[in-house]
């Protein structure tokens, strides 16, 4: 076959914008296969994270109450998705006291004197969501995953409980579910959250210490806050990615 | 062909072991890995529509005000505005579906008031908290207060 370079130009040119339109209907066909179901919630629009405010924190437990209720969670103490801590500290230089009675199910009973020269507060903790998890790196199967949304997941169907993952995790945010003897842990109520709700926890907390934030979504609130306050996340020095924000974090916190 | 495979045999046998040993893994491999691995990265695709379908348990207060329009103004107006319905009233989600299903509980006043508002040094200064004994006389909180709108005119 005779041809000349106007000839090649001609064709190349006609291939490259004829395989523009192919590739994107190959991709709408490729995600249409896959969740035909729910074409209301697009992932690859979120990216989800929560910023909890230490200043609002009352520890009045409702939070945890409400993730054991939502995500059917064992009673016993011990398993939790969410929990809060109470912090005492007396000097920056000692160990800050910690207590986190049955993870603050049934509220903190006053146990300091008012006026002993101490700070106290409280630090609701959970699964940082981290962008790069320790967690998800461990796990041999697969059973634990970044979503492409944000939100760290656990596949209940696929896990071992081989326990590795509840040892990576900096945080401390995973169990062994005695019941399936797999792992469990928050998952910013995933089930909640794709279906246009609020977490369980945020719906429930009081104070609005806890906000579940979407940082993707350019009218979310989030960009302003993390803008205008002194934001801080757990253990920053292992880069995990944490998307937990804490506003007012205390030094001692760990 | 004779003289291509002379002196050649123990490396065709060799070869079709191999051969068969691929063949072996490709077919395993379809066989064990599950549908959708590897289509987001190293875990089923099916696990997100897994989580998905959970049931939701705690309805919102979306659906509470749908409904209940004058509680959800009243609590609007006070210093209650950002509690949720469920934080006070229980998860209600079959009740939003179905009203009748399930009816939810009335609160005791006397003991759910005191789990945010009873003092603590640890809650933060300028949150609204009371010392029992000294507050009040044992009765429940809402012969004073309005429990959706607590900052407004007491009862009388």
């Amino acid at each position: 076959m005779n041809q000349d370079r106007r000839d090649f130009l001609v064709r190349a040119g006609k291939v490259l914008v004829l395989t523009a339109p192919a590739a994107a209907y190959w991709d709408a066909l490729a995600a249409g296969k896959t969740e035909p179901e729910e074409p209301a919630y697009r992932m690859a629009d979120h990216f989800w994270g929560m910023i909890v405010d230490i200043d609002k924190c009352i520890g009045c437990g409702s939070c945890v109450r409400a993730c054991k209720t939502e995500n059917n969670v064992p009673l016993e103490p011990f398993y939790f998705r969410t929990w809060v801590e109470r912090y005492h500290v007396e000097s920056l230089s000692e160990h800050p006291e910690v207590d986190s009675p049955n993870g603050g199910y049934n509220g903190f009973p006053e146990k300091y004197a008012a006026g002993d020269k101490a700070k106290s507060f409280f630090v609701p903790k959970l699964c940082n969501q981290c962008a790069h998890s320790p967690c998800t790196q461990v796990c041999p199967v697969g059973a634990t995953f970044e979503s492409p949304d944000g939100a760290v997941l656990i596949d209940q169907t696929y896990c071992l409980g081989c326990r590795y993952c509840v040892q990576a995790c900096p945080y401390g945010c995973r169990f062994i579910d005695p019941r399936t003897n797999t792992v469990d842990k928050c998952n910013l109520c995933y089930h909640r959250i794709t279906k246009g709700l609020t977490t369980a926890c945020c719906e429930n907390c009081p104070t609005g210490a806890r906000q579940l934030v979407d940082l993707k979504d350019p009218r979310d609130p989030v960009h302003e806050f993390l803008r205008t306050h002194k934001v801080h996340v757990l253990k920053p020095h292992m880069a995990t990615g944490a998307k937990l924000f804490y506003n007012a974090l205390d030094g001692s916190v760990r | 062909m004779n003289r291509l495979f002379k002196d050649k045999e123990h490396l065709v046998r060799v070869a079709g072991l191999f051969a068969a040993g691929i063949v072996l893994f490709v077919i395993a491999r379809a066989l064990f890995v599950p549908k959708g691995f590897g289509q987001y990265g190293h875990y089923r695709a099916g696990a997100l529509a897994d989580v998905r379908s959970k049931p939701v348990v705690y309805a919102g207060r979306g659906a509470c005000v749908e409904c209940h329009t004058g509680e959800g103004e009243r609590l609007k107006s006070g210093k209650h505005k950002g509690v949720g319905c469920e934080a006070c009233h229980g998860a209600l989600a079959k009740h939003a579906a179905d009203p009748s299903a399930l009816k939810p509980v009335k609160p005791d006043p006397k003991t759910l008031c005191l789990t945010c508002h009873q003092m603590n040094v640890a809650k933060p200064a300028k949150f609204a908290q009371i010392d029992v004994k000294s507050h009040m006389d044992g009765g429940p909180c809402t012969t004073c207060h309005d429990q959706h709108a607590p900052d407004k005119e007491p009862k009388k």
